[in-house]
């Protein structure tokens, strides 16, 4: 098991090396410097400040001093605004992260409740109800939704103010990122639950006489638990893109915002920053979600 | 007398052969009656009669061919391009910004009531005066077309690396599924919105050509579907093949002297088949999702061109006054997403009752 984890751990750590050699290359490619701006520079000055940053290294040292300062949170200046990267997602990401825990949350706990509800009372109203709310919403994009609800709650009904950063409100940024984990959450969990109350151990359980309730929350609910966990990977993924367009039209000034702003901006530093700092956030979550699942579950071999 | 008539040597008193003088032969009506047998169906027909009996995906399909014969005849009968300026004699209608749905500009008023003729704009104009229904045509065209490219890009490139990780096993397996698990660990939509901010920058194509008219963000967005999202058609492919191999009915095919083309051909690919045409069913609405998102966030189809997340973006600007220009492309996106969710599903569970949940 111990064997298990190192293995999944060293994985998590080539991945995000290979994200950040990914992203710096990439970026390397496009054509174009820092300091190539409208006013053509005198040649001896751009000589003196490719010096002074360290920009007449050859390509892989350079490399390795971006990563050297990466490791020391140190992300470099944004090309522009020329404020510190690693600034300002300390002040944004902050509240990226409580948008997208609360819709984590929601989206698990109303999804697995939804789903639970739709299995048990499969084929009556209730059933019929979730299953097409759950289906439509899997068909509707964040951004569509996000918009909608700014239009028809903010502007038309004018029933939630619209954000401003001193009284933040999180209810619709969060209804309009949590409703397609939600919903792809409740399809799950329908199903793993219809398949755990078909098992032979419930029906034993009935026999024995154990209480419905009990049954339910002991027996079936826990097993039908484990594929929802699963999701919770991928899930943190999507809420993560999500946020991005979501924060964007709620003009939320989140992590996410602040990316999009970066590529209209091709403000480059803050691109890769942003962009190795989510992603080795999604490995991270990934890898927990890995872990975790097969500590619950222990009939899942490790190989 | 039977003995006689049968020209059959009589056996024996207690024997038990037949009098045949007691039969007649059957008649071909008679014959006709014991060919009992259901028509021999296909594996495609049958799973087709299947799909028909799915009332939700027989209506995702009259929805999917409504909105198909949609865009393809809209743009013959109505009279404006999608990066047309509305225009009426030649002289430019300034007047024609940001319609409502049928309604005419001041110039088009007065040019009907000399007796000209002015197709009617059925969802309005948008704030360049251009027709807004024909956008969200063309946009539905963009879309569709780039979801059902990158969902076949992804299926030729996981097909083959799947299906020769699959046959071939042994270290070669090995080291392919490794690389796949590399990539499939990659943050998909980060690494796009990546790539796509350089290829945009990098690709330069010279003008005139096929790829200029497509505009780099639309190649780039099928390189990244490329790079990327082939790893789980990989996947699939090689695990289904690796069980089929297994099977017992391989061997029995085998050992009856089948050749290897033969089982390709009536046992491997049938049966791999079924989670081929679902996966590539499910993909489009997810490539779909994926391309509105990016034009969304404004690395989609070069400007011109409308997609249906880029008119949705657009109409952000205006939304306080012209709401309806974002419900029409959004609507548009619910449904061809919705109906080809719909139908994936129908058809998982009409070809691979295996799975049915």
């Amino acid at each position: 098991m111990s064997r298990y984890f190192v293995k999944r751990i060293l994985l998590a750590i080539f991945t995000i090396l290979i994200i950040c050699a990914i992203t710096f290359f990439t970026m390397h490619a496009v054509p174009g410097g820092p300091f190539n701006s409208e006013k053509a520079l005198d040649p001896a000055t751009v000589e003196a400040l490719n010096a002074r940053y360290g920009l007449n290294e050859p390509v892989y040292i350079q490399f390795i001093n971006w990563m050297k300062g990466i490791l020391q949170g140190d992300f470099g200046v944004s090309l522009k605004n020329g404020r510190e990267i690693t600034k300002i997602i300390g002040e944004s990401f902050p509240i990226s992260a409580k948008l997208g825990l609360m819709a984590m949350a929601i989206a698990l706990s109303l999804g697995t409740v939804f789903g639970s509800i739709a299995a048990l009372m499969r084929n009556k109203l209730p059933d019929r109800i979730i299953v097409f709310f759950s289906t439509l919403f899997t068909a509707v994009p964040s951004f569509v939704l996000a918009t909608l609800l700014l239009l028809v709650f903010c502007i038309k009904l004018q029933w939630i103010p619209v954000w401003n950063a001193n009284n933040p409100n999180y209810i619709l940024p969060v209804i309009a990122l949590a409703a397609y984990p939600m919903a792809y959450t409740t399809r799950l969990a329908k199903t793993s639950m219809l398949d755990a109350l078909g098992q032979d151990y419930i029906r034993t359980a009935r026999a024995k006489g154990v209480s419905r309730l009990k049954v339910i929350f002991k027996h079936a609910l826990r097993n039908s638990l484990i594929p929802v966990i699963t999701y919770a990977g991928p899930q943190i993924a999507y809420i993560i893109t999500g946020s991005m367009v979501v924060e964007t039209i709620f003009t939320v000034g989140g992590i996410g915002s602040k990316f999009i702003t970066a590529i209209n901006d091709r403000d480059y530093t803050m691109i890769m920053a942003t962009t190795v700092f989510l992603a080795t956030l999604m490995v991270i979550a990934n890898l927990i979600c890995d872990l975790l699942y097969k500590a619950v579950d222990p009939r899942i071999k490790f190989d | 007398m039977s003995n006689k008539e049968n020209n059959l040597p009589k056996k024996s008193i207690l024997s038990a052969q037949i009098d045949l003088s007691k039969f007649t032969l059957a008649t071909a009506e008679e014959k006709a009656q014991q060919d009992v047998m259901s028509e021999s169906t296909t594996f495609f027909k049958d799973g087709m009669r299947r799909l028909f009996k799915n009332p939700l995906a027989v209506l995702s399909i009259i929805l999917l061919s409504v909105i198909i014969i949609t865009i393809i005849v809209a743009p013959m009968i109505v009279p404006y391009g999608y990066e047309e300026m509305l225009s009426i004699d030649g002289k430019r209608d300034k007047g024609a910004k940001n319609l409502a749905p049928f309604e005419y500009s001041q110039a088009e008023q007065e040019y009907i009531e000399n007796g000209g003729e002015r197709f009617p704009h059925i969802l309005g104009t948008d704030e360049q005066c251009r027709d807004y229904f024909i956008r969200v045509i063309y946009g539905t065209r963009v879309s569709l077309v780039v979801g059902l490219f990158a969902s076949i890009i992804v299926l030729i490139i996981g097909l083959i690396y799947g299906s020769i990780s699959g046959y071939l096993g042994g270290k070669v397996d090995l080291i392919m599924m490794r690389i796949v698990d590399i990539i499939y660990a990659l943050p998909d939509m980060l690494i796009i919105i990546l790539l796509s901010v350089v290829l945009n920058e990098v690709l330069v194509f010279p003008s005139g050509t096929i790829l200029a008219e497509l505009g780099t963000n639309m190649i780039s967005i099928f390189i990244v579907f490329g790079l990327l999202y082939w790893v789980s058609m990989a996947r699939l492919i090689r695990g289904q093949i690796l069980s089929i191999k297994e099977n017992e009915y391989i061997l029995a095919a085998r050992s009856i002297g089948a050749k290897p083309g033969r089982i390709i051909k009536k046992h491997i690919i049938p049966n791999c088949l079924s989670v081929i045409i679902i996966s590539v069913a499910l993909q489009i609405p997810s490539a779909i999702f994926t391309e509105s998102y990016l034009s969304f966030i404004g690395l989609g189809v070069k400007a011109p061109m409308p997609s249906l997340g880029s008119l949705a973006n657009a109409a952000r600007g205006g939304i306080m006054t012209y709401p309806y220009k974002l419900v029409f492309p959004a609507i548009m996106i619910c449904l061809i997403v919705l109906s080809l969710n719909l139908l994936g599903d129908g058809l998982r569970d009409a070809f691979d009752p295996k799975l049915k949940r």
